[in-house]
């Protein structure tokens, strides 16, 4: 337990573990951008 | 090198907001927070090393090292798989009109019909477009298609019979098919509405905040400013969704830099998801990396309003600031992107294809045709190239595994080089990313939000 530092996401090796591409997230330039692609804030829709 | 080297250079990314220290490993996609104490530390400040704080860099330091090894092969595996591995198509653009009952200054579709003749699509090409996305999508269970334009509810009747089409065909091929469509919302009524429920339709609802900056970049076929009448639809067809999948989403352009002033607009009024968009345009209102330090500002107020709603437990939903660890995207998501010209086609009413809805009408991008299927494979495989691991700009940025290398259009449109990203484009990512992971930190349970 660390008392200076917290980790608050392992990042891509955590998500490498999953089964990983299964493709049936939704696409990240559909519909509410259109314009400017963010894909840290698409869910992974798979469920656990 | 020893632990305070190694996390200060390479991909790391540190930096201060509201009072939270974090720390981003580009390469890995890790993120932490950091006391002041081993803040100071990190940035060289303390002279007096504090044991703890010191041991605990040593450990991130060392975790961040094996992650990055183990990182580098396993993500060189998943980016051949992209480039070499079977591709499937998953979404589809539908232009169903180009034509528009506003002439947008900044429409993608040039005030409605990009560039062309306008035109509507007619229930032949929409129907051999849907026949193509499940013939294409391989084992994808879910797909998806958005009716866009112009405005698709001057098609009305085509919207209509493909999403019943739609429905058929997924059905006979064991698949879901997810309609949205995006509109300025002048033309909904009850019908439209009750039809938009029954079908579980998405909604993204066009409108850019205070009625100045509405009026000035949307104005009728008449000149006239369409704020209130737009105002009026949407807060109607919000009223009447059955469901919590619609947003609505606007523009910001150089006039508007303080656009946080529109996003509570659009709060006040009653409205709880909002995307609020960086203008795509070489006109006067273009963003210019002048623009930057004011944007980044920007952002920072829109996080803070953003924070102080869900103090006041009045909160609402920021597109780009929405951002859940716990549930993020797979690797090869990351590595994926936006899947424009292999996962993703934007579809003309004459039923071409382009690599997505910013290309349409751009002969040298022009894919195939719903008839034809794809007569240009070559054009898609350069497309899934473009990955992270392949862009030089991309592998020595800290947000490349959030960001996933950005929007191949505005690449192509500001540097003409699909490989190389426009730098606007990726300061603005940067500083909605800052922005979302502090949001994270202060919003998770148990954490102080700050006043």
């Amino acid at each position: 337990m660390m008392k200076h530092i917290k980790r608050i996401d392992a990042g891509a090796i955590l998500s490498s573990d999953k089964q990983i591409g299964c493709g049936e997230c939704q696409a990240s330039c559909q519909s509410a951008c259109k314009t400017s692609c963010t894909v840290g804030n698409q869910n992974c829709q798979k469920e656990e | 090198m020893n632990a305070i080297s190694y996390l200060s250079g390479g991909t790391f990314h540190r930096y201060s907001l509201f009072g939270i220290n974090i720390l981003v490993h580009g390469k890995t996609g890790a993120i932490w927070q950091l006391d002041d104490l081993s803040w100071k530390l990190l940035d060289g400040q303390s002279a007096e090393p504090e044991g703890d704080a010191l041991a605990e860099l040593a450990a991130i330091a060392s975790e961040a090292r094996q992650a990055e090894e183990r990182f580098a092969k396993q993500g060189a595996l998943y980016a051949e798989n992209l480039e070499e591995g079977p591709t499937h198509l998953k979404s589809l653009c539908l232009n169903v009109a180009h034509d528009c009952n506003l002439r947008c200054k900044y429409c993608f579709a040039g005030k409605g019909a990009f560039g062309g003749e306008r035109g509507l699509m007619s229930s032949e090409v929409g129907k051999a477009a849907i026949d193509l996305l499940m013939q294409l999508s391989g084992p994808r269970q879910n797909c998806e298609a958005d009716f866009f334009g112009g405005e698709p509810l001057l098609n009305w009747n085509v919207v209509k019979e493909l999403v019943s089409y739609g429905k058929e065909q997924a059905a006979e091929y064991g698949k879901q098919l997810q309609f949205t469509l995006t509109t300025n919302g002048l033309l909904l009524d009850d019908e439209k509405l009750a039809f938009i429920n029954e079908e579980n339709m998405g909604l993204i609802l066009s409108i850019d905040g205070r009625p100045e900056v509405h009026d000035r970049m949307r104005p009728d076929l008449g000149g006239s400013g369409s704020h209130s009448r737009v105002l009026a639809k949407i807060k109607e067809a919000v009223a009447k969704k059955a469901d919590d999948n619609w947003w609505v989403r606007g523009t910001y352009t150089s006039w508007n830099l303080d656009f946080t002033q529109d996003v509570k607009f659009l709060v006040e009024a009653g409205f709880s998801n909002i995307s609020l968009e960086p203008v795509v345009t070489d006109e006067e209102y273009q963003l210019r990396e002048e623009d930057l330090p004011k944007i980044e500002r920007e952002y920072e107020r829109l996080a803070s309003y953003y924070l102080q709603r869900q103090r006041e437990g009045k909160p609402f939903s920021f597109f780009h600031f929405n951002f859940d660890l716990a549930k993020g995207p797979c690797l090869a998501k990351r590595l994926l992107g936006c899947g424009a010209g292999h996962a993703y086609l934007a579809v003309s009413p004459r039923g071409d294809l382009y690599p997505c809805h910013q290309f349409v009408g751009q002969e040298a991008y022009r894919i195939g045709t719903v008839f034809q299927g794809i007569e240009k494979p070559e054009l898609g495989d350069r497309f899934r190239q473009a990955h992270i691991f392949n862009k030089e700009k991309c592998r020595s940025c800290w947000a490349q595994l959030y960001c996933s290398g950005g929007c191949h259009a505005n690449a192509l449109a500001k540097n003409g080089d699909l490989m190389l990203p426009d730098e606007l484009g990726c300061r603005i990512q940067q500083k909605r990313l800052e922005c979302a992971i502090v949001i994270h930190v202060l919003t998770s349970a148990h954490a102080q939000i700050p006043a």
